[in-house]
């Protein structure tokens, strides 16, 4: 008999290279430990009375029932809430945002009233009990209405506002790029909604909050994917000092960008602590998550692109009216309120560029920023390649030779672009060819014909669409000069401790929600110091027990606290050489890194490995003057640019033109990260943003009616893509290392998210012939575009 | 009321209230937190149970109706032998990232392959489209699947 396949066949690696993951081990016994499996002695449970309107005035809150019910512990309401300073909180967009309503509610499922209870049934009993009279308003539904003279004024909390403007902001040469218009032979331009969705992680937001009353000091575990962000927050609003806080983020379900920002359920639990003196733990529903925390997008584009007669692409202008809902909550680098949809230029050589954004009050859940969008590089990403599209269904040219006779040239970069970014490094022909010949184009473009030909003839059969998507994102925020998070500058610290017996404890910033780092930062160190990374402990997620940095989302867990995992197991190896050279009593300069090993130059024979090296760093071994011993070193890292991740995506879907429904059949993604750290890592991340691309494309959708009933408010409604509609992914790769990334690689986690919606709506499009119809693209939706009046998906239809 | 449940092979005797959800007496009263809860609408499949060996989603199931039946979790796939094959298929496939939905995939993926051992990549699918993942894409699940079959197949032939 054959040895079985089992958990450990796969040999794990010195470095970097494919090496099963170290924290699969509890998560298929069950034994992950996240937010809801928290459970605190004497904890208690909150639970959140939220608005039915969209828009009304509360004239009164009567919890005097609830208060009475014998399991209740306390009541909370905005009022509470004023009287302590903490109704209302600062959004990370320079805003503020209600955290119990007090004057208005503003959306339809924001928080009015929160209880405590003795356990969760209880306190969902005890909302059925609390009476809140309101007077319903009209409320703004249709961002594009929302700067009307006559719209209702939704923020008459801020001074002086009159109207629903947020901001204004734009990017690149608007003069130049008119003028490069003024002379294009060809402009095409296209009205594109990329609607309000949601990243909808498995697991919910939830938090156990407790504090203790006589050492002062505030314990979170909490769903966030940046701890130390967290921290800060909680000082600033709730005004605890900030090294009487420790936030634990235990197991993340998938976050995705919902767990970034802070929500009032948090803010609430930490004051029913206060109140109550004992741990309080709210878990949201999956109502609560879709309707009030995070969304993601609501852009609404008019974008132009300006070409030669014969597809040589000159410019693009976009204007952007963007839905942030009530309270301008957008979790970005704070210079930039449109986020980096500056990058709109994409891959291809553009003569100028200018976009105009405008950011608008609605009355729907704050957000916007989410859902693996790298900061709107999956709005940017969806307008350019739809618009490359469009440019090519107007000329009748074919999409593909439209992109490779535009795309960028390897001897252009680093190449700055047109709206100020320097895109590090790339080779995008080679990657465009590998996905054009992986699909096999060029006989799916002849399988095309014949079945459009057959059906032509017939009227029957289905159709068969190719849609083509090039992607350049910018990920990996920032350098600290131009990007930052309420002030705090978006660089990443790391701890190196090497123990006597030569095992080591790598602590970071940062903080998985399923992307691996345990086994990832694992490999980076034990590449470094040639060490297994069996023997490299990962700490994250804890604030008392790693350095300060800003957390995971945006793509740059690889590309800061990555670099910084490097670059201090690099000065933990320069300690290690010092103490070396005194271990075999030759000097440092004479000693050369080899395979894991300090030896000296021309007598491979000497030699110490980092385990020799740190035993002897902790014993009486003498060492130089100014050498302290151990063997431990601190980082911070301070990106010096971004990390410019690109691919090329192929979607081949089947349409049946009676019904609408679109079928992906064959989904070609080639990736390009750079170095990769584990292979297998990085093909499952791809794996599931392909799946979310599906799913927008063709399904996800949070609609509101006129009264601004939120239509996506479970998942009856919102819909997820399944194993059904997910075809077998086909993937590439290339690798163009980065320049300035210590060890060449680039963000990942999102570069599918953003790369795939543009590719399956394109092959739809394709498939129906059709020019432009908005996502999702349901049945119905297909249906009538190819009746050639496809709707507004936004709205409820009337 | 009180309700005799059988999980895991251990008896439970529990005084609940009448609408208490299996899933939650299994997470708050048994401290069986593997069984994940997501979404309260039996789409997302992350609680999924077995109740008298058929997969069922303990969001959906009260616990008064699992009394007298027997309960097998996550936490009771792994035997004296160690863990399950589509355990260990699922981490030699890389077949979870957040490892959230994962408990419901493998008592599923256990499921189908005690009544179809061989199964296609199609049926796979089926099997599991009642739940939902937001990392895989489905596709390191199908191949973990696909694994366990293989495995088990080559394992029964040689015995």
């Amino acid at each position: 008999m054959s040895a079985l396949p089992g958990a450990t066949d796969v040999p794990t690696p010195m470095g970097h290279g494919p090496m099963l993951r170290k924290e699969d081990a509890r998560f298929v016994r069950g034994r992950g430990r996240f937010v809801d499996d928290v459970r605190l002695p004497g904890m208690l449970h909150g639970a959140i009375l939220r608005s039915p309107h969209a828009h009304a005035r509360i004239l009164s809150v009567d919890v005097s029932a609830a208060e009475s019910h014998p399991k209740v512990r306390a009541v909370i309401t905005g009022e509470t809430l004023a009287g302590r300073g903490l109704a209302w909180m600062p959004t990370l967009s320079h805003d503020v945002a209600a955290v119990l309503a007090t004057d208005k509610v503003r959306y339809q499922g924001q928080e009015v009233v929160f209880v405590v209870a003795e356990d969760r049934y209880a306190a969902r009993d005890a909302l059925s009990l609390i009476e809140v009279e309101y007077e319903p308003l009209p409320p703004v539904i249709d961002a594009r209405r929302a700067l009307d003279p006559d719209a209702p004024v939704i923020r008459d909390d801020l001074d002086g506002r009159a109207d629903n403007h947020v901001f204004d902001w734009e990017s690149g040469d608007a003069a130049a790029t008119d003028a490069v218009f003024a002379s294009a032979e060809r402009v095409s331009t296209c009205d594109l909604l990329y609607p309000r969705v949601h990243p909808a992680p498995l697991e919910t937001c939830g938090i156990v909050a407790d504090l203790d009353r006589i050492t002062g000091k505030l314990t979170v575990h909490a769903t966030t994917q940046a701890p130390h962000t967290h921290r800060m927050l909680y000082a600033l609003i709730a005004g605890i000092p900030e090294h009487k806080i420790r936030i634990i983020a235990p197991d993340i379900g998938g976050g995705f960008g919902n767990k970034v920002g802070m929500y009032p359920g948090y803010l609430c639990s930490v004051v029913g602590s206060v109140l109550t003196g004992a741990p309080v733990k709210w878990t949201e529903d999956r109502s609560e998550n879709l309707m009030s925390s995070s969304f993601a997008r609501d852009y609404h584009m008019h974008g132009e692109i300006a070409a030669t007669k014969d597809g040589r692409i000159l410019g693009l202008r976009v204007r952007v009216l963007a839905d942030h809902g009530a309270f301008n909550g957008t979790a970005q680098p704070s210079k930039f309120p449109a986020g980096f949809f500056h990058v709109f230029t994409g891959s291809y050589d553009v003569k100028a560029a200018h976009c105009r954004v405008t950011g608008v009050y609605t009355n729907k859940a704050p957000g916007g920023v989410a859902y693996a969008c790298s900061f709107r590089i999956t709005e940017a990403s969806y307008l350019v390649e739809r618009m490359v599209d469009v440019l090519s269904h107007d000329l009748g040219l074919d999409p593909a030779a439209v992109r490779m006779a535009n795309l960028l040239r390897p001897e252009q970069f680093p190449y700055a672009c047109a709206t100020g970014w320097e895109y590090d490094s790339g080779d995008y022909p080679r990657t465009l060819t590998l996905a054009l010949e992986m699909a096999g184009y060029d006989e799916l473009r002849r399988e095309q014909a014949e079945r459009r030909a057959a059906y032509e003839a017939t009227g029957r059969g289905s159709l068969m669409g190719i849609g083509i998507s090039f992607f350049t994102e910018a990920v990996g925020a920032g350098p600290r000069r131009t990007m930052d998070i309420l002030g705090l500058g978006m660089a990443d610290g790391a701890e190196l401790r090497v123990h006597p017996t030569g095992t080591a404890v790598l602590r970071v910033s940062c903080m998985s929600q399923g992307q691996g780092h345990e086994t990832t930062f694992a490999q980076i160190v034990g590449e470094e110091l040639g060490i297994s990374p069996d023997d490299v402990e990962l700490v994250q997620g804890d604030t008392d027990q790693t350095p300060f940095g800003l957390g995971t989302y945006g793509s740059r867990s690889t590309p800061v606290s990555g670099a910084a995992a490097v670059m201090v197991a690099r000065k933990v190896r320069e300690r290690a050489r010092i103490v070396a050279a005194a271990m075999l009593e030759v000097a440092p300069e004479d000693l050369e890194w080899h395979k894991g090993r300090w030896q000296v130059a021309g007598d491979p024979a000497a030699g110490r490995t980092i385990a020799q090296i740190a035993l002897a760093a902790h014993s009486d071994l003498d060492l130089p003057d100014g050498v302290e011993g151990h063997l431990d070193a601190t980082c911070v890292y301070n990106p010096p640019n971004l990390t410019f991740p690109f691919g090329a995506y192929i979607c081949v879907v089947d349409v049946d033109p009676g019904t609408g429904q679109a079928t992906v059949r064959r989904f070609v993604a080639v990736d390009d990260c750079g170095v990769r750290i584990n292979p297998m890592i990085v093909e499952g991340q791809v794996h599931g943003g392909l799946a979310d691309g599906v799913g927008m494309a063709l399904m996800e959708l949070m609609a509101f009616d006129d009264d601004g009933n939120h239509l996506g408010a479970s998942f009856m409604d919102y819909l997820l893509p399944t194993s059904m509609e997910c075809p077998s992914w086909e993937l590439g790769e290339t690798v163009t290392p980065s320049p300035h990334h210590p060890i060449g690689a680039k963000g990942v986690g999102e570069s599918a998210t953003v790369g795939s919606p543009a590719a399956v709506v394109n092959a739809v499009l394709d498939a129906i012939g059709v020019r432009h119809a908005d996502m999702p693209l349901t049945p119905a939706q297909v249906w009538r575009a190819v009746q050639g009046r496809p709707i507004r998906p936004d709205l409820a239809i009337r | 009321m009180q309700i005799t449940v059988t999980v895991n092979g251990t008896e439970h005797v529990r005084e609940v209230e009448p609408r208490l959800l299996l899933v939650h007496l299994l997470r708050d009263e048994l401290g069986l937190t593997g069984t994940h809860w997501g979404c309260d609408t039996s789409n997302c499949g992350a609680c999924v149970v077995w109740m008298d060996g058929t997969p069922v989603k303990s969001c959906t199931v009260l616990a008064a109706m699992a009394s007298g039946r027997h309960v097998r979790t996550v936490e009771g796939l792994e035997g004296h032998a160690g863990l399950d094959q589509v355990q260990r298929s699922f981490i030699r496939c890389h077949g979870l990232q957040c490892g959230f939905c994962t408990p419901g995939m493998l008592m599923t993926a256990r499921w189908l392959l005690d009544h179809n051992p061989d199964p296609s990549e199609t049926e796979i699918r089926e099997a599991i489209a009642g739940q939902t993942c937001r990392c895989t894409g489905y596709e390191n699940i199908v191949r973990s699947i696909r694994h366990a079959a293989r495995a088990e197949k080559s394992r029964d032939g040689a015995a």
